[in-house]
């Protein structure tokens, strides 16, 4: 603990990575309190105050149909926050999970797992989510999925390289020489090795999460309509530039918070758990 | 009459690429229930390599490594990995670092079944005193212990499984010379509690004169020599053996005195 704060006192760069995620973790939990006009995450008209750039009580202005932008942006925060969640709930370990097992087996498992995870690598991210969502509907259930589909390789790689170099430390033979199951040497001895650099990517990947997802949404294949979503929002309000600026740079300058707070939280969890890159 | 281990004619032949490589040619010795048998050569005399297929890392290419008169098969069952242990060169990688001291020595304990369950932690502090640390120190992380202290640890763990033969692959050579003093020391004692056998890899004669009831001498995968510690060093036969005695550092007369007083002190914390 006392190594952490250190860090994080001497690293400006870091403390602002865990001001920005507190901030934006904080605001999407606690939206239904902080936001000033809550019900403007669904479906609502006010007609009166469309379009208003930003001045008292709407903090970032309002939208086409008068919702007010900042209380949207909160909400939108909790989709994303949930979606990079979910993704990296299912991703990481089955991505582990494979990465360990074809490091530490070994021989045609290692090869047949470790082609499967190169195609998958080989498909460029985007493409693979666009065909996805193009074949099934565009919900969010869908949106996890897609992403979910292109993120578990990456941990498969990321896990595969730690295990083969953990593979030659003394304290696994120590545990083969015991007769130790597989399972055993696998999850108890190996992967407890591995979590320090799974934890850093994963901090690192929910921005990158949040922002595959809002790419998703900009192309209108990801959450829809009324629910409130950065990459939509951004989408909706690119058509009135430069007038009504203030419909996209505010939910661009939220996706901007987002990824590079979960970046900057990601490099400093990094020098804390001594993660070598 | 057959040994506790056997070796006969047993090879080893790696393949790299097209090219093969006889890490061990055809090498055949008993080691005895009770002994110490030294098992000394420089680096790539295929003393690892032997140590390896003992422990049953990898079979033999060819020839077979019997247990108590009965050949041990290419996978091992549980109760030969039982009675076959090892203690590893280097203490740093050799425990878990993420896993306490304790949790390391249990592990033996819960993959052979030894012991009750709810008194496997008091085996555990046990096996800590018998090899001369506080029991106190199962809950330690390997970080928190020093090189000597942690060679304690694996020599426990060595012992957890109640095992009757230990692999020692150079046990002491990544330890300072005091410190070694003291393990060699810890490992005579345990033999005799025990009724041990140990195999005892090293290439440093002056340990093996210290520990070895018998020397065998490889060079280049081959069975050079092997006879009495006594023997080898009065009267070597092989050209090899000669040169590898020749080699060793020339020992002054204080240095001797040195380590005998070190033998004598007590092994409390290495």
């Amino acid at each position: 603990m006392k190594r952490a704060a250190y860090i994080l006192v001497r690293n400006p760069l870091s403390l602002t990575g865990v001001i920005l995620i507190t901030l934006v973790v904080f605001g999407a939990l606690f939206a239904d309190f902080i936001a000033p006009f809550p019900e403007h995450r669904g479906a609502v008209v006010d007609f009166a105050n469309f379009n208003k750039p930003p001045e008292w009580p709407y903090l970032f202005g309002t939208d086409l149909v008068g919702r007010d932008l900042f209380s949207r942006i909160l909400y939108a925060y909790r989709i994303s926050l949930l979606l990079g969640a979910v993704v990296l709930a299912i991703a990481v370990p089955v991505g582990v999970t494979i990465g360990l097992v074809a490091g530490y087996i070994g021989g045609w498992t290692e090869y047949v797992l470790m082609r499967i995870t190169d195609v998958f690598l080989s498909i460029p991210p985007l493409v693979l989510a666009m065909s996805m969502m193009g074949l099934l509907e565009p919900t969010l259930t869908n949106g996890m999925l897609a992403v979910t589909a292109m993120w578990w390789p990456w941990y498969t790689r990321l896990v595969y390289n730690l295990t083969r170099s953990e593979k030659e430390e003394g304290y696994v033979l120590a545990a083969e020489v015991i007769g130790a199951s597989r399972t055993h040497i696998i999850f108890r001895e190996i992967l407890p090795n591995c979590v320090p650099s799974i934890v850093t990517k994963m901090t690192l990947d929910l921005g990158f999460v949040i922002l595959i997802a809002s790419s998703l949404s900009f192309l209108g294949l990801g959450v829809q309509p009324p629910t409130p979503d950065l990459g939509s929002m951004v989408a909706d309000g690119a058509k009135y530039l430069p007038d009504s600026w203030w419909l996209t740079v505010f939910p661009g300058l939220a996706i901007l918070v987002a990824v590079f707070g979960f970046n900057l939280l990601g490099d400093a969890l990094r020098d804390i758990l001594g993660v070598d890159q | 009459m057959t040994g506790l281990l056997s070796l006969r004619n047993v090879s080893k032949v790696f393949t790299l690429g097209q090219r093969e490589i006889r890490a061990v040619d055809d090498v055949s010795f008993d080691v005895e229930e009770g002994e110490c048998l030294a098992i000394v050569g420089e680096s790539g005399s295929g003393k690892s390599t032997i140590a390896n297929m003992i422990l049953g890392i990898y079979p033999p290419s060819m020839g077979t490594i019997a247990w108590r008169g009965d050949v041990l098969p290419a996978r091992r069952e549980l109760r030969h990995r039982r009675a076959i242990q090892l203690v590893q060169q280097n203490p740093l990688s050799s425990l878990n670092p993420r896993r306490s001291v304790g949790a390391s020595l249990r592990l033996p304990l819960d993959v052979h079944g030894i012991g009750d369950r709810s008194h496997r932690a008091d085996r555990v502090g046990r096996l800590l005193e018998e090899v001369g640390l506080p029991a106190e120190f199962m809950n330690r992380s390997p970080a928190a212990l020093s090189g000597g202290q942690r060679q304690r640890v694996a020599i426990a763990r060595a012992l957890a499984s109640e095992s009757d033969l230990v692999v020692l692959d150079e046990p002491t050579s990544a330890l300072d010379v005091l410190v070694q003093a003291r393990v060699l020391k810890l490992l005579a004692e345990l033999r005799d509690k025990r009724g041990l056998t140990y195999v005892f890899i090293t290439h440093d004669l002056s340990v093996v004169r210290n520990i070895a009831d018998r020397v065998a001498v490889f060079e280049k995968g081959c069975l050079r020599e092997l006879g009495t510690t006594e023997a080898i060093f009065a009267n070597p036969q092989h050209a090899y053996t000669r040169r590898l005695i020749a080699a060793v550092p020339v020992v002054t007369d204080a240095e001797v005195a040195l380590r005998k007083r070190l033998m004598e002190n007590d092994n409390a914390a290495a």
